[in-house]
């Protein structure tokens, strides 16, 4: 097999869909941000809610706290929005745009009626748009809103407006308030009050256009007494180019209820020299609003040229749970600046932090953490775990955990541990008949196996493959 | 089945074996014995195929469907995929893996190179299950972590269990009996004794003759100095626990 051809079999999702799109000029000014909210038949609120952030983000600078390194990202050589041509508005899931379905076919994500995938309902979002969500019809029935939020914005506004920006403002930071005056699109989710959520929900991301940048918004409202389980996907073609994905999501959860979130992150990552790949900028938190409610976000990270996000809980209720469940996997000149926030906020909140970092060749990886006790939250309890593998000499692990104690009542525990695979240690699997492969793979799985048993079954499968898959020949 | 000649080998520049002469025949049970240093686990590690162990010399052949082959060229998994096996001196822990899954993936490789079936996870559990009897060992060996938090003694038996389950051709035991007791030691035994065969051949690297009563050899090595120094039958082993080492020196 050729190089080039093995290179292209290591990253199956990097191909390019050839479809007519109609993108927005690049540049970020007032009239582009008008224009996107018009495209979109926006009510004036959210016009207004996206000059607002336009005007916020041109007041800030850019972060430099972080551990990542990249050049200046230059916002006016960006297209913001870009979206495949449709002959006409598509009513149903079978009237999509064939090159469309095939390609999320390609993707492992069937849309059509007959194809699709069993138990989970599936939001396709496509460079800047949504192209369709499955299952609509079954979820109606039990009362769930599930659709991009384009639509909730015409359908939902009462629903969008009360929650949009509550957990991360556009002022929360610099690409947050990117995002809120250029999101395009991204899903919406609703469960009403005792409503156990019959199908797994899942949105999967594609980028596909060349130099334009993904920003989409997710909001997940988890009504008193309900659940959800929520996947997220997503893939970009191989380009030579940085490509910028500055998203946001936003959990809330009222009285006794759970959202559990999962990604499998597979952006292109640049090739192995460190040329091309996703910038994943990205603002994740949740709001624990009720009592006895709980955010769950479980991440596998295993793609992107860098990663820079934390996905956090804001602990308000009494009795609220939350956990972060991460693996990130960071190879050749990938960088990845990822960990949590946990803020106690109420009483007897309970947070756990599991994050496993795997560096291999020369790549970057930082767990940053914050597990903060306000006063008020008296009998706050935390557990944290942080452990970092490193596979060969020339890469760098580090752990930045900060923990901020203001109730003399909270229990904060804290353990950190690196490891090295050790010769002997394959060596011991290789005189098993296990392979050179089989062996890292075996002892990497074995140390992400925390995380891995909280993702779904097939979430869990096509995670494991995939850290087998990004580790292949970088042992030697 | 092992011809090993003038075998020299170093690890970090340091020269372990100089010229190692040794045979063994199918059915046989070879016990090497020598003081600290003398290159008994460098023999062992290189047979098994360490990376770290450099081959300097010499040659090893190893049969191979009943015909030689060079064992010096084949990858340690292959090693094992035809049926070596090492029993180690200081069995290595890997956290979050199940024993059971370990095992199973371990006993599959080698079915599959061997042109066997492979087995699911049930039908292997039953199996382990029958093996672990056999060494009187508890079930809940499959479900733990490999050798994680295991006492020396367990992780020594589950090397046993190991070899139980692969079933190899060639075993190399290296100081499978240091600090166990005497119950272990019995384990230890038992599965070698199950394994020995007129197919199959073991090595026992040893330091004392307490496990030779329990598995008694067909010829006893002397290595030291990184040579064969004496080769005898049993009473070679009962003689070293009279009167140690040094008589056998100062000879060379």
């Amino acid at each position: 097999m050729k190089a080039e051809e093995k290179l292209k079999e290591d990253y199956k999702y990097g191909f390019v869909t050839d479809i007519e799109t109609e993108a927005f000029p690049k540049g970020l000014s007032e009239d582009i941000v008008r224009l996107i909210s018009s495209k979109k038949n926006e009510p004036e609120w959210l016009t207004e809610f996206r000059l607002k952030a336009y005007r916020q983000w041109q007041k800030m600078s850019h972060p430099e706290w972080q551990a990542v390194d990249f050049p200046k990202v230059d916002f006016q050589a960006i297209s913001y929005y870009s979206v495949p041509k449709t002959k006409k508005k598509v009513g149903n899931l079978d009237e999509v745009d064939p090159d469309l379905l095939e390609t999320f076919e390609k993707l492992g994500i069937p849309l059509t009626e007959q194809k699709r995938l069993m138990g989970v309902a599936v939001d396709a979002v496509f460079d800047s748009v949504s192209v369709g969500t499955t299952h609509q019809a079954d979820l109606e029935k039990v009362g769930v809103i599930f659709c991009s939020i384009s639509e909730a914005v015409h359908k939902h506004p009462e629903l969008v407006r009360k929650y949009l920006g509550t957990v991360v403002p556009a002022a929360d930071n610099y690409y947050a308030a990117l995002n809120a005056a250029v999101f395009s699109d991204g899903s919406f989710v609703y469960i009403p009050p005792g409503v156990r959520c019959p199908l797994d929900l899942s949105t999967y991301f594609r980028i596909n256009a060349k130099e334009s940048g993904q920003f989409e918004r997710t909001l997940i409202v988890a009504d008193k007494g309900s659940y959800v389980n929520y996947l997220e996907g997503c893939t970009a073609p191989q380009r030579d180019e940085n490509q910028l994905h500055a998203a946001i999501v936003e959990l809330i959860t009222l009285d006794d209820a759970e959202i559990k979130y999962s990604t499998v992150q597979n952006w292109w990552a640049g090739d192995k020299s460190g040329r091309g790949g996703i910038y994943n900028f990205v603002t994740k938190r949740g709001h624990c609003v009720g009592k006895n409610s709980k955010i769950s976000w479980t991440q596998v990270e295993a793609g992107s040229a860098i990663t820079w996000k934390y996905p956090s809980c804001v602990l308000l209720g009494e009795n609220s749970v939350g956990q972060f469940y991460s693996v990130a996997l960071t190879n050749h000149h990938m960088q990845a600046d990822t960990g949590t926030k946990m803020i106690h906020v109420g009483k007897n909140t309970r947070s756990t932090i599991i994050s496993k970092g795997i560096s291999a060749e020369k790549s970057l990886n930082v767990y940053r953490g914050l597990v903060k006790i306000m006063p008020s939250a008296t009998g706050a309890r935390n557990y944290s775990q942080c452990d970092s593998m490193l596979i060969g000499d020339a890469c760098g692990a580090h752990t930045f955990p900060t923990i901020d104690v203001k109730n003399d009542s909270a229990v904060v525990e804290h353990e950190a541990t690196t490891s090295k695979i050790s010769a002997d240690q394959i060596f011991y699997l290789r005189s098993r008949g296990y392979t050179q492969e089989k062996a890292v793979s075996l002892i990497v799985n074995g140390f992400c196996k925390d995380v891995f048993k909280t993702l779904p079954l097939e979430f869990s499968v096509e995670a494991v493959k995939l850290i087998e898959m990004k580790l292949e020949n970088s042992v030697g | 089945m092992l011809e090993i000649k003038n075998l020299s080998a170093r690890v970090e520049g340091n020269d372990i074996l100089k010229g190692i002469n040794l045979s063994v025949k199918a059915g046989e049970v070879h016990a090497i014995m020598g003081p600290n240093g003398s290159g008994k686990s460098t023999l062992s590690k290189v047979i098994a195929g360490h990376p770290s162990y450099e081959v300097t010399g010499g040659t090893i052949t190893y049969e191979v469907n009943r015909r030689p082959a060079d064992l010096l060229a084949m990858e340690p998994d292959v090693r094992a995929k035809e049926g070596v096996f090492l029993g180690f001196q200081y069995p290595v822990e890997i956290p979050g893996v199940s024993n059971l899954d370990f095992l199973r993936e371990s006993f599959n490789e080698v079915c599959a190179h061997q042109g066997l079936d492979r087995m699911d996870e049930e039908a292997f559990r039953q199996f382990a299950r029958q093996k672990l009897a056999l060494l009187d060992m508890d079930e809940r060996f499959l479900d733990r972590d490999v050798n994680a938090g295991f006492s020396g003694g367990e992780k020594k038996k589950n090397e046993i269990l190991q070899m139980a389950i692969l079933n190899p051709r060639l075993a190399l035991l290296d100081e499978t009996d240091s600090g166990l007791d005497i119950d272990a030691l019995r384990i230890v035994a038992k599965g070698v004794n199950a394994l020995r065969s007129k197919h199959n051949a073991i090595i026992l690297v040893t330091h004392y003759q307490r496990l030779l009563e329990l598995i008694v050899p067909d010829h006893v090595h002397v290595l030291a100095g990184g040579r064969i120094i004496k080769s005898g039958d049993r009473t070679l082993a009962q003689e070293l626990e009279k009167r140690g080492y040094d008589w056998l020196l100062e000879k060379t």
